[in-house]
C-alpha cells in the first residue's frame, strides 16, 4: 500500500475549514448534530458539535486549560513525542483512576422539565409551572451549568475573564477587553478535529479507536470499546465523550453515513452562516512526526508543509500507489480546503500546540475597530479609512495567535491582512472611492495578486454548496466485509433485516 | 509515529453499520414553520418508521443571479428544534376544557337541552361565570372529546351573537404570511359569523408608522439577497445575526464584496461582531444621531456642493419641491403651514379635487400642477397619476424648482421647535426664502418643503436680505439642533464620528448611485417616538437617492412578513367572497380601551412634548383621543356600540330607514344625540364588552400581551400582580368613568399544539396540527419565493389542522343555527375611512361633529355604515365554498383585475360544492385552499399579473405591462411549489421588481416606472402638512428624546431601596426563541440557561451584590418577574434585557410576593412588566396616507420606554 517515492506516504483526508469571519454564532450546527446523533439516554450531555463565545470558557468549562487536563502530546527532552497524560508505563494505573478526567461539573447535569404538570395540575389556587428536573436522577435540579452557559457573554467578569487564552495578554490588555472601547466577541464552532496524530486513538487501551484509511475519520468502535475513558483524557479538545448508559465512548463521526453518500455532514448542511467548507487534503504521513515536534512558533508552517500539492505528478503517483481513488484525487485538486489552508494561508489549525495535527482549520475573524472614551463620549479610534486597520481591531492579535498559531502573531496577522486586502480590492472594483495605489499596496503587502483576491472573494462570499462541499461519495462496494463472493451484493440483499441492538455496557 | 495506523480493514469495521442505521430514513417531505417569524425557510422533514425524526434545510431555492450568493441554507437553531415538539410532553394531544366550566356546561346542557339556552344560563349567572373565570390559569384541565367541545363553543358564539351581536366575538392570530391557510381558517369563520379580527403588526409595535407617513405604504422592503448589493450598510436597532439568522450571511458576505458595515446598538450585540464599526449610542436616542447625519448630508452634498444625482432625485421622487404656505404666527413671524392647494389659485380653483392637487414652481418660476398627487389619483379622468415631470393642466414638461434661495420675493423668519430639553419646546427663529402667491383668498407666502427642511436641520445659507435667526455656527455648535456636536448629549457618540460617517455615506451613495442601506428594526421601532427615529433615518436615505435602488434603501425587518398573494388570499381569509366589509380592528386601540389600560394613565403631554398644546388632538387623555378617532371615522371601534347592533338596526327600521344611506343617517343622528354610544366611549359598561375570544397561531395572553397582568385582571378576571393606580378619573372629557370591569370575556378558546401561557389560561384548548402535519403556504419579505407547508405525517393524536377545526366548528354552528336561527339576518357594520379608497380624501381639514363643527355624515365626517346579511344556517356551506363575490373580480390597493373566466373554468375543473342550486369551487380541504390562492394571485399566475398591470397602466397612463409580458404563461400550483420553491412574479401590488433575476427591493417600480407612492403628493414625504402633525411639531423630521422615568410612571407603587436598582427595561428579540415559540423546548432551554435570564451590566450587578446566575426579582407597578441574572459588560449600565418573549409555563418559580389571598404568586412573563402606550398622532384619518387600513395605520403598542426595579432574591425561590 505504501509508496515511498521521494520518501512520501500519500494519504487522503476529509478536511474542513470554518470561516470564522462568517460565523454568526447561531448554533444551528449544534442542533443539527444533536437531533441526529446524541438525542438519546446516555448521550444527553454530548455536544459533538458546539459553538463557543470567545473570549469565554467554552464546553466543557476551560477545556483549553491543558495544564489542568493534560491532553494531547508533548515533546520530551529527548525530542520524542509522548502523550501528555500518560507515559506508557502509567497507563494501566490510570485506567482505574484518572485525575485529569473531566467530571459532571465540568460538563453539566442534563435536565428536563415536568411538562406534564401543565396538563395534569389539579384545580387550585396557584398557577402550575413545569419545574426543572435532572435527566439523570429525575429529581428537581437547580440549574447552574449548561453546554453553552457563557453564550454571548463577552465582557463577563466570570466567563470571558476565565478564558485561558487571555494568559497570552498582559494585564492591561486583558482589562481593556471588558471596557466598551475594546470589548469584543467572536464565535468558535467545534467538532472533533479528526487529527492526523490523534492522541485519543493513541490513548485507547482497548484498541477500539482508529482512523479510517479512506478519509481519515477518527472513530470509536462501539463493539470494541470497554469504556476506559482514556480517550476522554487524551483528547486535548475534549471531544470524546463517555456514554453513561452504554458505557462506551462516543464522538463526532464526521457524519460518515452522510459523507459516504455524497452528503455534507449534518452540522455542515445546517450552517446558515455558510462558514463551512469541506474537501480533500493529501498529506504526507512520513512528515507527521516531524510536523508535530517542531517548536511551537513553527507548528503552523510545519503542518502546512505536510500537505501535498494535488497537482504534483509525483504526489498523484504516490496517491495512486496508495490506492487513493481517482475521484478522491480529483476532489483534492478541486479542494476548497487546500486553497484556504495551503494556497492562501488563510485557515489555521486550532491550538496546534496540542501537537495532534488537527485537520479542521479556522479562518480568523475580522472584528470591529477599537473605540476610545473621552469624558464619557465614545468615538472611533485610529485611522479614517473606510475600513479599519488590522492592528486597530478590537481583538488583540496575540489572543488569536493563542487560539490558532501557538502564539505566532505573524501567521495570524498575515491571514487577516489578506482578508482585508480582498475587501479593499473588491470595493475599488465596486465603487470608485478608494485610492488605487492604496489597494495595490495592500495587495502587495498581503502578497496577493488581484486574481487571488477575486478567487478568495468568490469562495468566501459566493460559493454555493457544491463549491463549499467538494467530496466524492465513498465507493462503498470496495469496503464491504461478508461471507459471499461479492460482499456488496450480499449487503444489498440483506442490509436492514434483523433487529438492531444498541451497544451494551461491557459488551 | 508508529502506533496510529489508518484502518482499511472491512472486517473490523462492520460495526460502522451502527451509525448508518440511525441516518437511514423512509421519507422526506418539504414543509416549514408557520411560527411568527420572517424567516420563511423551506425545510425537509424526515420521516423514519412512521415518525417525524428530524429536519434539515432545503437547499434547492432557484438561484436567480450567479453574482449573488444563493439562498441556501435557510433555517436556524430554533427551526431545527421543531421536531422536538411533535412527540414532546408539551404537546397538546387532546381537546381540554377547564373542569369548573365543563361541569357547569354538562349540567346546563342536561337541564336545558338547547345548547344556546344552556350557554345563556351559564353566562347569565354571575356566580357561575365568575367560577370558571377565577379558575383560569389555575390547573384543573379535563380531557374532552371533539364531539362535546365543538357544540359548546358553537353555542357560545350563537348565544353571544343573539344576545350581544356577533361583533363581541373576537379573534386574534398573528401575521398570516407564514401559514396563510391556518390564519384564514379562523378569520373566515369569524367574518362569516360577523366577528372581529384584531390586527397584529401594529400591536406588536412592528408596524413602522414612518412608512405610511413617508410612503403611504405599510412596509415594502428589499429581500435579504439585496443586502449583498449594498456598499454601506447601517444596522440600526436590528440584530441581524441573532434575529435574521437565515439572512445574516448576505450581510456578512457583502463585506467581502466591499461593503462597509456599521452597527448602531447600545449593547455589544451579536451583529456588532461583524461590523467594521460598532457605535454604542444610548438606547432609544438613535434619532439624534441620524438628524445630525442629515445635517451634514444637507450641508455638504446639497448646499456647499450640489450632487447632481441627489438633486435630481429630490426633485423627481420627493415632495422637496412642493410649495408650503407660511402662516403668520403670534410672534410676528411665520410658521410652516399646509401645502399650497390648486383650489386656492384663480387658474385652477375649479379643478376637480383641487384641494388634493398640490403645486410646485418650474425653474422659470411658473406655478405648475404636478401629476401623480392624490387629486389625480381620485379624479374622474384617469392616466395622470404618474411621476412624469409634466404639468397636469397643460401637459407641458417642466423641471421642479427645489429651492427659492435665488428666487425669493422676501426672506422671512419662520419658527421651528427644539424638543431636546425637558419641558415645553424651545422656539427657534430661522430665515426661509419665500415667494408671494396670489390666491383667491389674498396673497399668501410660500416656500418649498426643501427650504423648510434646510432651516429645520439648521443648515444656513446666504439668502440675502434678513439673515438673522438662530443658526448653528458650525458642526461644533452644540447649542443648536441638529449639529454633530448637539447630538453628543443624547447619544454619547462623538461629533467627529457623525461627520466622518456622513461623508462616507454620502460619497458611497454618490459614486454608487444610491447603494447605501439601513437595516432597521425593533430596537428603534419599539420606542414611543419610533416614527421620528425612523424618519431621521429615512431622510438620510432620501437625501442620497437610496430609496428604490438595488443595494440601497430602508430595510425594516420586524414582524411584517409579507403575504405575497394577498389579493386572492384576503377575500378568502375575510369571507369577502360572501359578505363585506369585514370587521377589522386595530389591536392597540382595542386592548388599550377594553383591557382597561387607559384607566391607569394620565394625560399624555407629559410623555409627548408638542408644538401646539391647545390643539384638540395634541392634549388631554389618550382614551379621549381614541374616542375622537372613532367618532371621526379615523379608526375602527369593535364591539361597535354599547348595545347590540341588531337593536340599533331595529331602531332604524322602526324609524323608517330602508336604504343603507337612511340607516347610516339614523345611526349618525343617534350618535350625535348621544342616544347611542360607541363601546369605547363606555368601555366598562357590560353592553360594551367583548365576550368570546379565539386565539390561534399565537400567544395572545403572554408573548403579545403588552400589559399581560391587565389582561389577567380585566379580560380574564383571574389572579394578577397588577399594582398600578387608576389615575384617569377626572382627566377625561369623553370616556365614561365607572367601576372597572373585571373578567369581561365569557369564553376564551385557544388552538394550540403546545401548552403555552395562552393555552394554560384559556377555558378551552383545542389540539392543532403542527407545521409538519398540515398543508399551507408561506411567503416572507426576506426572500422572494413562495413555498409550502406539508403534512409529513397525519395530525398527531387527536389534533386537527386549523382549517379542519374551524370548518368543523362552522358545521356545528350551522347545525345549531339551522334549528335556532334559521333565517338570514341583517347586521350593521361600521368601517373607518380607508386608505386606497376615496375615503382617503374625505377630510382635508379636521372637524368634529361631536363638537358641532360639522354634521356627522357616514363616509365623510364619520365611519362608513353598511348593512351586511348573515346566514348562519349556511355558515358551513359558505365556509367551504369560494363565493360569488370572488368571481366578480379581485383587487388590491385599489387596482382591480378580472377573474370571471378563470373562476368558471376552476369550478368545472376542480372539486366543487353544490348547494342551493349553485356550484362553487370547494375550499373543504387545506390543500384546495392553497391551490385556489395560487391560482388567482398575480404573483403566482402570470396571466393575472399581466391583467393587473394593464389595470395599473390605466391609472398611471403609462404602460407597465412589459413587467409581466414575458411570464403570462406561468402558473404555479401547490404541486409545483412542493417540488421546488418558486420565485414570485412581479405584480403591481408590490413595489419591487423580480423580473430578469433582479433582487427585490422596495419602491423600484416607483422610481423606474414612475408609479406614484400612495401619498398626498404621490412622492416620498419629508413634509407632513396635516394640522395634527403640525400641532405635534412632527411635520418635519425632528428629534424628541425618550420620555423620562418620571413621566412614564411605572414605579409609583414600587418601592426602590438600597437593595434595588431602577433600570430601563428592554425586550429585544432573542436567540433561543421566535417570540415564545421554541423557548420552551428542551433544545433551546439547554442552550440558554434553562430559563430566559435577566441580562444586566456587571457594575450595576455589583452594586446589588448580584452574581451571575443569582435569582433576581424584577418588578414595577405592572407586575413581577423572577429569573436569574446574566451579568456582562456587554450590556450598558442603566438598562437591562429580558429577551422577548418568555412564557410563565416552564421553569418559573414563585416570587417572594404573596397574592392578596395569601396564596403564592407565580413569576410572570416578560409582558408582566409592560403596558401599551399609544401616541395619539397616529390616530388621525381620512387624509391621504393618513387613512386607516388593517395593520397599516394606527398607534403601535410601544413598550420600550419602560422602567423596572431589580433586586436579588433573599432566598432560593419556592416551586
Amino acid at each position: 500500500m505504501v509508496s515511498r517515492d521521494r520518501g512520501m506516504d500519500v494519504r487522503a483526508h476529509a478536511s474542513m475549514v470554518f470561516h470564522l469571519d462568517k460565523c454568526i454564532g447561531c448554533h444551528t450546527c449544534s442542533l443539527a448534530c444533536k437531533n441526529l446523533w446524541t438525542d438519546r439516554p446516555g448521550a444527553e450531555y454530548m455536544w459533538w458539535n458546539n459553538v463557543e463565545t470567545k473570549p469565554g470558557t467554552g464546553y466543557p468549562t476551560r477545556w483549553e486549560d491543558n495544564e489542568e487536563w493534560r491532553g494531547g502530546w508533548e515533546v520530551a527532552g529527548n525530542q520524542s513525542l509522548g502523550l501528555r497524560a500518560q507515559g506508557k508505563l502509567s497507563a494501566l494505573f490510570k485506567l482505574f483512576y484518572n485525575a485529569n478526567q473531566p467530571g459532571l461539573d465540568d460538563y453539566y447535569e442534563p435536565w428536563t422539565y415536568k411538562y406534564g404538570d401543565l396538563f395534569d395540575a389539579p384545580a387550585g389556587n396557584e398557577q402550575p409551572s413545569a419545574r426543572p428536573v435532572s435527566q439523570i436522577t429525575g429529581e428537581p435540579i437547580n440549574i447552574e451549568a449548561g453546554p453553552n452557559w457563557d453564550d454571548d457573554l463577552s465582557g463577563s467578569p466570570i466567563y470571558a475573564a476565565g478564558d485561558p487564552n487571555l494568559e497570552s495578554l498582559d494585564p492591561h490588555e486583558r482589562e481593556a477587553l471588558f471596557a466598551i472601547e475594546r470589548m469584543t466577541m467572536m464565535y468558535l464552532p467545534r467538532i472533533c478535529n479528526h487529527c492526523v496524530n490523534p492522541s485519543c486513538v493513541a490513548s485507547c487501551p482497548s484498541g477500539a479507536m482508529y482512523k479510517r484509511g479512506e478519509d481519515g475519520i477518527v472513530l470509536v468502535n462501539q463493539d470494541q470499546c470497554r469504556g476506559w475513558r482514556a480517550c476522554v483524557v487524551g483528547c486535548p479538545y475534549k471531544k470524546v465523550y463517555y456514554n453513561w448508559k452504554t458505557g462506551k465512548a462516543e464522538k463526532c463521526i464526521l457524519c460518515y453515513p452522510r459523507l459516504e453518500t455524497g452528503q455534507a455532514p449534518a452540522c455542515f448542511h445546517a450552517c446558515v452562516g455558510r462558514i463551512r467548507y469541506m474537501g480533500v487534503l493529501l498529506y504526507d504521513a512520513t512528515r507527521m512526526e516531524q510536523a508535530a515536534k517542531v517548536p511551537a512558533e513553527a507548528l503552523v508552517e510545519a503542518q502546512r508543509a505536510m500537505l501535498l500539492d494535488p497537482f504534483d505528478p509525483v504526489v498523484i503517483a504516490g496517491a495512486e500507489a496508495n490506492g487513493i481513488s481517482s475521484e478522491m484525487i480529483a476532489a483534492a485538486q478541486a479542494s476548497p480546503i487546500y486553497k484556504f489552508v495551503k494556497e492562501w494561508e488563510l485557515a489555521l489549525p486550532l491550538h496546534p500546540e496540542f501537537r495532534t495535527l488537527p485537520m479542521l482549520y479556522y479562518v480568523p475573524p475580522l472584528v470591529p475597530v477599537m473605540g476610545r472614551l473621552v469624558e464619557g463620549v465614545y468615538g472611533k479610534a485610529g485611522s479614517d479609512g473606510i475600513f479599519g486597520a488590522i492592528d486597530e481591531a478590537r481583538v488583540p492579535l496575540k489572543y488569536l495567535a493563542s487560539l490558532f498559531s501557538a502564539g505566532n502573531v505573524d501567521v495570524v496577522r498575515s491571514a487577516l491582512r489578506r482578508l482585508m486586502a480582498v475587501r479593499w480590492h473588491r470595493r475599488s472594483l465596486e465603487v470608485n472611492d478608494v485610492d488605487p495605489a492604496l489597494v495595490q499596496r495592500m495587495l502587495r503587502e498581503a502578497k496577493l495578486t488581484p486574481e487571488d483576491a477575486d478567487a478568495i472573494y468568490k469562495l468566501t462570499a459566493l460559493a454555493n454548496l457544491d463549491e463549499r462541499y467538494v467530496m466524492p461519495p465513498i465507493q462503498r462496494e470496495e469496503a464491504m466485509a461478508g461471507e459471499g463472493t461479492d460482499p456488496a451484493e450480499e449487503m444489498r440483499q440483506t442490509s436492514g433485516f434483523g433487529t438492531t441492538l444498541p451497544p451494551r455496557r461491557g459488551a | 509515529m508508529t502506533w496510529i495506523q489508518d484502518l482499511f480493514s472491512p472486517e473490523s469495521r462492520s460495526w460502522e453499520q451502527f451509525y448508518r442505521n440511525r441516518w437511514a430514513h423512509d421519507k422526506v417531505v418539504r414543509s416549514t414553520h408557520g411560527v411568527n417569524c420572517t424567516g420563511g425557510c423551506s425545510w425537509n422533514v424526515y420521516v423514519k418508521q412512521g415518525l417525524i425524526s428530524w429536519e434539515y434545510q432545503a437547499l434547492d431555492y432557484p438561484q436567480f443571479d450567479l453574482k449573488i450568493p444563493s439562498y441556501e441554507p435557510r433555517g436556524c437553531q430554533r427551526g431545527i428544534s421543531n421536531s422536538w415538539y411533535i412527540y414532546s410532553p408539551l404537546r397538546v394531544k387532546y381537546p381540554y376544557v377547564r373542569g369548573a366550566l365543563l361541569d357547569l356546561w354538562r349540567e346546563a346542557l342536561a337541564s336545558h337541552g338547547d345548547p344556546i339556552a344552556a350557554w345563556g344560563s351559564l353566562v347569565g349567572d354571575p356566580v357561575k361565570r365568575a367560577s370558571w373565570q377565577k379558575a383560569r390559569g389555575m390547573g384543573g384541565f379535563r380531557r374532552v372529546s371533539w364531539a362535546e367541545v365543538l357544540p359548546m363553543v358553537a353555542a357560545a358564539n350563537l348565544h353571544t351573537a343573539q344576545k350581544h351581536g356577533p361583533d363581541r366575538i373576537i379573534g386574534f392570530s398573528p401575521i398570516p404570511a407564514m401559514s396563510m391557510i391556518s390564519y384564514a381558517a379562523g378569520s373566515r369563520y369569524l367574518q362569516l359569523l360577523g366577528g372581529v379580527n384584531l390586527s397584529f403588526y401594529d400591536w406588536y409595535c412592528d408596524l413602522p408608522p414612518a412608512s405610511p407617513e413617508v410612503w403611504g405604504e405599510q412596509t415594502d422592503v428589499g429581500e435579504s439577497a439585496d443586502w449583498f448589493n449594498s456598499l454601506f450598510i447601517a444596522v440600526v436597532g436590528s440584530n441581524v445575526l441573532m434575529t435574521r439568522t437565515p439572512d445574516a450571511h448576505f450581510l456578512v458576505e457583502a463585506r467581502h464584496r466591499g461593503a462597509k458595515v456599521v452597527v448602531f446598538s447600545p449593547d455589544f450585540s451579536q451583529t456588532s461582531k461583524v461590523a467594521d464599526e460598532w457605535v454604542p449610542l444610548h438606547q432609544g436616542q438613535d434619532g439624534a444621531f441620524w438628524m445630525a447625519m442629515g445635517h451634514v448630508l444637507l450641508r455638504e452634498f446639497h448646499v456647499d456642493r450640489k450632487v447632481p444625482y441627489f438633486d435630481d432625485y429630490l426633485r423627481r421622487f420627493t415632495d422637496a419641491p412642493f410649495l408650503v404656505e407660511l402662516e403668520p404666527d403670534d410672534a410676528g413671524g411665520y410658521c410652516a403651514g399646509s401645502m399650497l392647494r390648486s383650489s386656492l389659485l384663480e387658474d385652477s380653483k375649479d379643478e376637480e379635487l383641487g384641494e388634493w392637487k398640490l403645486l410646485v414652481f418650474d425653474e422659470d418660476l411658473t406655478i405648475r400642477m404636478p401629476q401623480g398627487t392624490m387629486g389625480q389619483r381620485w379624479q374622474k379622468k384617469k392616466g395622470q397619476w404618474n411621476l412624469e415631470s409634466r404639468d397636469a393642466k397643460t401637459g407641458e414638461e417642466y423641471t421642479p424648482l427645489l429651492t427659492l434661495a435665488d428666487a425669493s420675493d422676501e426672506v422671512v423668519r419662520v419658527s421651528f421647535d427644539d424638543f431636546g430639553e425637558p419641558g415645553p419646546a424651545r422656539r427657534i427663529m430661522r430665515t426661509v426664502p419665500a415667494r408671494r402667491v396670489e390666491t383667491t383668498d389674498g396673497t399668501r407666502l410660500v416656500t418649498t418643503a426643501f427650504d423648510l427642511l434646510l432651516a429645520q436641520y439648521g443648515v444656513a445659507r446666504d439668502l440675502g436680505g434678513d439673515t438673522t435667526g438662530e443658526w448653528p455656527a458650525s458642526y461644533d455648535d452644540a447649542s443648536q439642533p441638529f449639529t454633530p456636536a448637539w447630538q453628543e448629549q443624547f447619544t454619547g457618540v462623538a461629533a467627529a464620528d457623525v461627520i466622518r460617517l456622513a461623508r462616507q455615506w454620502g460619497e458611497t451613495a454618490e459614486k454608487s448611485k444610491g447603494r447605501c442601506m439601513i437595516i432597521i428594526g425593533a430596537g428603534v421601532n419599539h420606542w414611543y417616538h419610533n416614527n421620528l427615529i425612523y424618519r431621521a433615518c429615512i431622510t438620510a436615505l432620501m437625501l442620497t437617492g437610496c430609496i428604490g435602488r438595488n443595494g440601497g434603501g430602508w430595510n425594516h425587518y420586524v414582524g411584517q412578513e409579507k403575504l405575497v398573494p394577498v389579493s386572492s388570499w384576503a377575500p378568502i381569509a375575510f369571507g369577502q367572497d360572501w359578505s363585506a366589509p369585514p370587521r377589522l380592528q386595530n389591536g392597540p386601540s382595542f386592548h388599550y380601551m377594553h383591557s382597561s389600560q387607559w384607566r391607569y394613565e394620565r394625560p399624555f403631554q407629559e410623555v409627548c412634548p408638542v408644538t401646539d398644546r391647545e390643539h384638540p388632538m395634541a392634549r388631554g387623555h389618550v382614551a379621549d383621543r381614541q374616542v375622537t378617532a372613532v367618532r371621526n371615522g379615523w379608526l375602527p371601534c369593535f364591539p361597535q356600540f354599547d348595545r347590540p347592533n341588531h337593536e340599533v338596526l331595529a331602531g332604524a327600521r322602526e324609524a323608517g330607514a330602508s336604504t343603507p344611506e337612511e340607516v347610516g343617517s339614523y345611526v349618525a343622528d343617534q350618535l350625535k344625540r348621544r342616544d347611542l354610544r360607541f363601546s369605547m366611549e363606555d368601555p366598562d359598561n357590560p353592553g360594551s364588552w367583548p365576550r368570546v375570544w379565539f386565539i390561534w397561531r399565537g400567544n395572545a395572553l403572554q408573548a403579545s400581551a403588552k400589559g399581560h397582568e391587565y389582561f389577567l385582571k380585566h379580560y380574564l378576571g383571574t389572579k394578577n400582580a397588577l399594582k398600578a393606580n387608576q389615575e384617569a378619573e377626572g382627566t377625561l372629557e369623553d370616556v365614561i368613568w365607572r367601576e372597572a370591569a373585571e373578567g369581561k370575556f365569557d369564553l376564551i378558546v385557544d388552538l394550540n399544539f403546545r401548552m403555552d401561557t395562552s393555552a394554560l389560561y384559556s377555558d378551552v384548548v383545542l389540539p392543532t396540527a403542527s407545521w409538519y402535519e398540515k398543508d399551507d403556504l408561506n411567503t416572507t419579505d426576506l426572500h422572494s419565493f413562495i413555498h409550502p407547508l406539508q403534512a409529513a405525517v397525519t395530525p398527531c393524536w387527536e389534533s386537527k389542522t386549523d382549517w379542519q377545526i374551524f370548518r368543523e366548528l362552522a358545521w356545528h354552528t350551522q347545525e345549531i343555527a339551522a334549528r335556532s336561527m334559521p333565517e338570514p339576518f341583517e347586521d350593521l357594520v361600521l368601517t373607518p375611512l380607508q386608505h386606497d379608497t376615496p375615503g382617503e380624501i374625505a377630510q382635508p381639514t379636521v372637524k368634529s361633529w361631536a363638537k358641532g363643527e360639522c354634521e356627522p355624515i357616514p363616509g365623510k365626517t364619520m365611519a362608513n355604515v353598511s348593512v351586511v346579511s348573515r346566514d348562519y344556517a349556511n355558515l358551513y356551506n359558505r365556509f367551504v365554498s369560494l363565493g360569488p363575490k370572488f368571481r366578480a373580480g379581485l383587487a388590491h390597493h385599489g387596482t382591480k383585475y378580472a377573474v370571471e373566466d378563470l373562476y368558471d373554468a376552476y369550478t368545472d375543473d376542480r372539486p366543487k360544492e353544490s348547494w342551493n342550486g349553485s356550484d362553487y369551487p370547494s375550499l373543504r380541504e387545506d390543500r384546495w385552499v392553497c391551490d385556489a390562492i395560487l391560482h388567482f394571485a398575480p404573483e403566482s399566475n402570470g396571466e393575472l399579473a399581466w391583467r393587473a398591470f394593464q389595470s395599473e397602466s390605466e391609472k398611471t397612463g403609462r404602460d407597465h405591462s412589459h413587467l409581466a409580458a414575458d411570464t403570462r404563461e406561468v402558473r404555479y400550483t401547490f404541486d409545483d411549489i412542493v417540488r421546488q420553491p418558486r420565485r414570485i412574479l412581479t405584480s403591481p401590488f408590490w413595489t419591487g421588481i423580480t423580473k430578469n433575476g433582479r433582487c427585490y427591493t422596495g419602491f423600484a417600480q416607483n422610481v423606474e416606472e414612475l408609479i406614484p407612492w400612495r401619498t398626498l403628493t404621490g412622492r416620498q414625504h419629508f413634509y407632513l402638512d396635516h394640522e395634527v402633525y403640525r400641532a405635534f411639531g412632527e411635520h418635519m423630521p425632528t428629534f424628541k428624546p425618550r420620555p423620562d422615568q418620571e413621566a412614564i410612571g411605572d414605579l409609583e407603587n414600587t418601592r426602590v431601596d438600597h437593595r434595588s436598582l431602577v433600570l430601563n427595561y428592554l425586550t429585544p428579540h432573542g436567540k433561543w426563541h421566535i417570540h415564545s415559540t421554541y423557548g420552551d423546548t428542551l433544545r433551546m432551554e439547554t442552550l440558554s440557561r434553562g430559563i430566559e435570564p435577566f441580562w444586566m451590566n456587571d457594575r450595576d450587578a455589583g452594586l446589588l451584590g448580584i452574581r451571575d446566575n443569582d435569582w433576581v426579582e424584577v418588578l414595577n407597578d405592572h407586575g413581577i418577574v423572577i429569573s436569574r441574572a446574566c451579568v456582562s459588560a456587554r450590556i450598558p449600565r442603566g438598562m437591562c434585557f429580558v429577551y422577548h418573549a418568555t412564557d410563565r409555563t416552564v421553569g418559573v418559580p414563585f416570587t417572594s410576593e404573596k397574592a392578596p389571598d395569601g396564596s403564592r404568586r407565580r413569576g410572570g412573563g416578560h409582558n408582566s412588566l409592560t403596558r401599551a402606550r399609544l401616541k395619539p398622532i397616529f390616530m388621525i384619518g381620512g387624509y391621504a396616507q393618513f387613512s386607516y387600513s388593517f395593520n397599516y395605520w394606527g398607534p403601535p403598542g410601544v413598550n420600550r420606554d419602560t422602567y423596572v426595579v431589580v433586586r436579588k432574591t433573599e432566598r432560593m425561590p419556592e416551586w
